[in-house]
């Protein structure tokens, strides 16, 4: 079934911009990024918009679509109504480039700020053997795409740009998570992730899981797990009490 | 930068003209929750300190009086099980022992936290919803970093999940007939099955279990533990939802038949 769908599109760059009104046609089975690539091809060829797997798994998508952060390649048509119209708009906590294009580098100054994996230093690259038990957790958040949508939706920096100096984000506070759970990592990052990542801004709303297109469970997994080892270091006299008196650093 | 400025329509970010977006019926969960926990907030504070139809049939005893440890139970022979020595004060719940505790354990809750959050301080109502206020610190200041507390409501709540258990066994014993089982039994235990599902699904629970190790392969019994928490905690907020319920319809069930409303009807006995 084909059908003309409304669309808005937000058209502009950092000095400002507006919602352009379009009538396109919708073919069914369609998602997102193809209305948005025909768009491209018949009305509007120096649209700008971000893509490149067409498939969930590049994470170069990412937008707003009706005001939920979402990837424009993973949202079927088939969810709205021929008669709804559809708008989209470049992620909104991000600088915005051009039209669909938003500067993520936000994200990169970010994920340089975490001290990257740090095994034993008597145990050479060929050496690590782990458990699969040992090593599940932090599996899961190896899923992740780098899409960015966790960050766009947390409010956190979404609605305090000033945050953006002292908070992570959700995706790098679950990478700090992924490299605390992992068996061969003997770095301290407790600390850190509280005092360095902002860890106490995040107040668990779980946006992050809600968007995230991997179905990473970010708050569940990763970041209330490391709440509570923040808790074990910092708020909780019983276990200092034990690791004192047992003296073990972990 | 200007209060016009903030979140989503700070300099160099895409100026939509609008804050929300969002067509859908945003709006509803989180009226929902403030709601609901505003029914369970005024009916269990109406009844903690109402001091009547706590004790029924010589041998229910509601969650919300247990355990009870005013002198006032004394006007309700059997249903002191640990003694009574609080004072018998209109503003001191019978229950004064468990009740802070476990309002505690609720309020610290990661989910309650996330539903008030959300519900009651818009912060944020729904995702992508922009939030009121013009600063915001999360839990890195008194009183919000009194959170990392939760642990210690939990250690409690074990301990009175344990009386409540005891409540639902003694139940069973009628002081002149014996062994009997009535609707109220399977009533209490339900209750406390529920309790104990929404008590160890808890997060510092499945911290506590084994969350907390690094090398799940040197502990196998705390894995195992984990991996089963970890199950039940997925239903964390179903279970927080539920029991808010089945304490209520517990109480009332317990408050009518200690009026004369209903009579409980026995099944054994």
């Amino acid at each position: 079934m084909s059908y003309t769908g409304r669309f808005r599109v937000w058209r502009g760059h950092a000095g400002g911009g507006a919602l352009a009104d379009f009538e396109v046609e919708v073919n069914e089975g369609e998602v997102v990024l193809d209305v948005i690539h025909r768009l491209q091809a018949t009305q509007a060829p120096d649209l700008a918009v971000r893509w490149n797997c067409k498939a969930g798994k590049c994470g170069s998508c990412s937008a707003e679509i009706n005001g939920q952060p979402r990837l424009l390649c993973m949202t079927r048509m088939s969810v709205f109504t021929p008669d709804e119209v559809v708008t989209v708009t470049p992620m909104r906590t991000f600088p915005v480039i051009r039209d669909l294009v938003t500067d993520v580098s936000y994200n990169y100054a970010k994920a340089r700020e975490i001290p990257s994996f740090t095994p034993p230093i008597d145990l050479a690259p060929g050496e690590f053997r782990m458990s699969q038990a040992d090593v599940q957790r932090s599996q899961e958040f190896r899923k992740c795409i780098e899409c960015f949508l966790c960050q766009d939706t947390c409010h956190v920096v979404r609605d305090h740009e000033e945050n953006k100096a002292v908070f992570a984000g959700p995706r790098f506070l679950m990478r700090v998570a992924e490299l605390e759970m992992h068996p061969l990592d003997v770095s301290d990052r407790v600390a850190g992730v509280q005092d360095q990542h902002g860890l106490g801004r995040c107040n668990i709303t779980k946006c992050c899981t809600e968007v995230c297109p991997e179905g990473i469970k970010i708050t569940d997994n990763a970041l209330i797990p490391m709440k509570e080892r923040v808790a074990d270091q910092r708020y909780d006299p019983l276990v200092w009490l034990g690791r004192t008196i047992s003296r073990r650093p972990r | 930068m200007t209060t016009t400025a903030r979140g989503v329509d700070a300099r160099g970010r895409a100026q939509v003209g609008a804050r929300n977006l969002r067509t859908d019926r945003w709006w509803l969960p989180p009226a929902a929750t403030t709601v609901g926990l505003l029914i369970f907030l005024v009916y269990g504070g109406a009844r903690a300190f109402q001091q009547q139809y706590f004790f029924a049939d010589e041998r229910y005893l509601t969650p919300f009086y247990s355990p009870c440890v005013s002198l006032g139970c004394a006007s309700e022979p059997g249903s002191a099980h640990f003694g009574m020595f609080l004072p018998d004060h209109p503003l001191i719940p019978y229950a004064a022992l468990s009740l802070p505790f476990l309002l505690g354990f609720r309020l610290t809750c990661y989910y309650y936290r996330k539903a008030y959050y959300r519900s009651f301080w818009l912060a944020p109502a729904a995702c992508a919803v922009p939030e009121p206020h013009a600063a915001y610190t999360g839990e890195t200041r008194f009183p919000l970093i009194l959170q990392n507390s939760h642990r210690y409501f939990f250690y409690v709540a074990v301990i009175v999940s344990l009386v409540n258990t005891y409540d639902a066994i003694v139940a069973f014993r009628h002081p002149t007939d014996g062994f009997v089982v009535g609707v109220g039994n399977l009533v209490l235990l339900v209750n406390v099955a529920l309790l104990w599902c929404y008590t160890v699904s808890c997060h510092s629970c499945r911290h506590v279990m084994g969350g907390r190790l690094t090398h799940f392969s040197k502990h196998p019994v705390r894995y195992w533990l984990w991996t089963k928490i970890s199950a039940l905690n997925t239903r964390h907020m179903l279970f927080a939802w539920i029991t808010l319920g089945t304490l209520i319809l517990t109480d009332l069930y317990v408050m009518l038949v200690a009026r004369g409303t209903i009579t409980d009807l026995r099944l054994i006995g």
